[in-house]
């Protein structure tokens, strides 16, 4: 399973990268892409929405189900990865690369509350059971 | 090939042929057609074997064991479609007189009576017309009775984590949030979780039980009493309701609202969207809240109850009473089996599914709750398959389609990894079930062998792996006049 290390994780399976201008790219993980399998459809939140943390903000949706997108952290959504309209299987095909949305958090400091990447391997691993 | 395509102009087919049409000269010119609307000309024998051909491309219940997980897709009983075909019955207007219907009404108030019996409610409206309008309308009201006592603080519906996806959606539709709650390693409700969650803001519980994981809530009690004592109510889903039929009543297990399934639990045909009924029962505090209308007996004279009688009523889910049909086919098919007929559907469901679980497990395969006895489904797990030879659940079951089984539910519910319910109903013969066993060893052993061969199943079918992606993204249902 992929996982890379310089990345921070959520329980529900969003990667999350800080980026040097300060805003956060935030995907699915591989492990979530893995288990949804083909990508459909994929809705994402609007420009300027402002989100708190843990809502739901994006739609991603498989041959297998639809399944929510959360806000790894509160904040502004400043940009959305719009090729993933036409082209949800990016999602699958490269999961890291595939950004869904950006954030400019509330609080830069709230990154440092979420997963990284031993956490989230021990958390797929006990969820695997 | 459509039926389009076997057009020739002018072919008629005699059977069809209507009368003269009269000139619709009450209606303005510019809305007339200029020419007859482009329909398929063929003759009858052209459709007959057209629809026949279609028909037995199909994967259903009278041709194959179908043992597709929480949909109960159990043996529909002729009986009941012939006693709701019959004339009296299926050529009945809507509208006529409760004087010209004693027999209709009659049936429809027994049936609300022997599902109030069967399940432990006080009330039963028959109104819903499909299982999600059911679960629509039990959640109206509990909402209904949350704002007539003033409550309004209460925007919140808890439903645990392998619950049906209905569930989440109804809530939302009737204008609530969502929280979902956890599993345990048991397949119950994690308790913890659940008194975390309920609080002042709960407008109630949505559970289904026996849950999707095929196993009977241990600790019913507790949950509704936590749920209770925080002012919320508590939805059950009748989804599953076939494993208990007779056994266990949710009244008794102090649900508030419930809503059936009779496509499943009462043997009605499950159509490709309908028609269903959904009818919903009540405890005594929602008596008020059920949906119009309803049938009363008055000394032995049966007539239709509407707004003006129930005032509170969350009111009406369509314009008429119901989906007689399937409220027939029904009925009849309570009054076949009777009080010990229905204990009986629960007892040999529970049994079939056991028996088919220990079989499996005995060939091999991981059950993913092992230390559970099913209550009328059952999960299999294929991880180790998978780990083992890149075979997915969705290739297995492909394959099993192959050998003139219909797939088990991948996929569902999704806490499982690579997992087939599979449900088998008590309408199966030892031989049958033994049939599907022999059918997944030796779909294992391909996989094992020649994984190829499984992940490019089925070869037997009048059509390969359908392309399920492009389908969701471009769906196209529309005929636009050239054959593909």
């Amino acid at each position: 399973m992929n996982i890379p290390p310089d990345l921070r994780y959520t329980k529900t399976h969003e990667w999350v990268r800080l980026e040097t201008d300060g805003t956060v790219s935030v995907g699915i993980t591989d492990h979530a892409q893995d288990l949804l399998g083909d990508m459909v459809f994929v809705e994402n939140p609007t420009v300027g929405r402002q989100l708190r943390q843990n809502e739901e903000c994006a739609v991603v949706e498989s041959v297998k189900a639809a399944s929510d997108v959360y806000a790894p952290v509160a904040g502004e959504v400043v940009a959305v990865n719009d090729e993933l309209e036409s082209a949800p299987e990016r999602l699958n095909q490269d999961p890291y690369g595939s950004w869904m949305f950006r954030l400019r958090p509330d609080d830069p400091a709230a990154l440092d509350g979420l997963l990284d990447a031993a956490a989230y391997r021990a958390l797929i691993e006990a969820e695997g059971h | 090939m459509l039926i389009f395509d076997l057009s020739r102009p002018g072919r008629r087919a005699a059977a069809q042929s209507v009368g003269p049409a009269l000139a619709p000269d009450d209606l303005p010119a510019e809305l007339l057609r200029q020419a007859p609307p482009p329909l398929p000309e063929v003759s009858e024998l052209d459709a007959v074997r057209h629809y026949t051909r279609l028909s037995q491309r199909n994967f259903s219940i009278d041709t194959h064991f179908y043992p597709l997980g929480s949909c109960t897709m159990k043996y529909n009983p002729r009986a009941c479609n012939a006693v709701a075909l019959l004339p009296q019955f299926a050529a009945r207007h809507p509208l006529a007189d409760a004087d010209t219907g004693q027999g209709l009404l009659a049936c429809l108030y027994e049936l609300q009576e022997m599902l109030k019996a069967v399940t432990g409610m006080a009330g039963v409206s028959l109104a819903p017309m499909a299982g999600a309008q059911g679960e629509f309308a039990g959640v109206a009201m509990i909402r209904a009775y949350h704002h007539a006592r003033g409550d309004r603080a209460r925007s919140e519906i808890i439903v645990p984590d392998a619950a049906h996806g209905t569930n989440p959606a109804t809530a939302m539709m009737c204008g609530y949030s969502v929280r979902e709650i956890p599993t345990d390693r048991d397949g119950n409700v994690d308790l913890d979780a659940l008194r975390a969650a309920v609080g002042p803001h709960t407008a109630g519980l949505m559970l289904t039980n026996p849950s999707t994981l095929g196993v009977f809530e241990q600790r019913i009690v507790e949950i509704q009493a936590i749920v209770h004592e925080a002012g919320g109510l508590t939805y059950y889903d009748g989804a599953n309701l076939n494993a208990i039929l007779g056994r266990v009543r949710p009244g008794d297990m102090g649900f508030d609202v419930i809503h059936m399934n009779l496509h499943k639990t009462f043997s009605t045909p499950h159509g490709g969207g309908g028609p269903g009924a959904g009818p919903v029962g009540v405890s005594e505090r929602l008596l008020p809240y059920l949906p119009v209308p309803i049938v009363v007996e008055e000394s032995g004279y049966y007539r239709l109850v509407g707004e003006e009688e129930r005032p509170q009523s969350i009111g009406r889910l369509s314009a008429f009473g119901g989906n007689m049909g399937v409220l027939l086919r029904a009925w009849t098919y309570a009054r076949m089996l009777g009080r010990e007929g229905m204990r009986q559907v629960a007892d040999y469901a529970a049994l079939n599914a056991n028996y088919l679980a220990a079989e499996l497990k005995r060939a091999g395969f991981d059950l993913a709750y092992p230390e559970r006895r099913a209550s009328h489904e059952f999960i299999v797990t294929l991880k180790r398959l998978k780990e083992a030879t890149g075979v997915t659940a969705m290739d297995f079951a492909k394959r099993l389609l192959d050998y003139g089984f219909h797939a088990p539910t991948t996929y569902f519910p999704l806490l499982v990894p690579e997992c087939l319910l599979i449900e088998p109903t008590e309408t199966e013969s030892k031989a049958t079930l033994d049939a599907f066993v022999a059918a997944m060893i030796k779909v294992r052993e391909e996989a094992m062998r020649e994984p190829q061969l499984v992940k490019t199943a089925p070869h037997n079918l009048p059509v390969r792996r359908l392309d399920d992606v492009r389908a969701a993204r471009e769906l196209d249902l529309v005929w636009r006049g050239q054959s593909s």
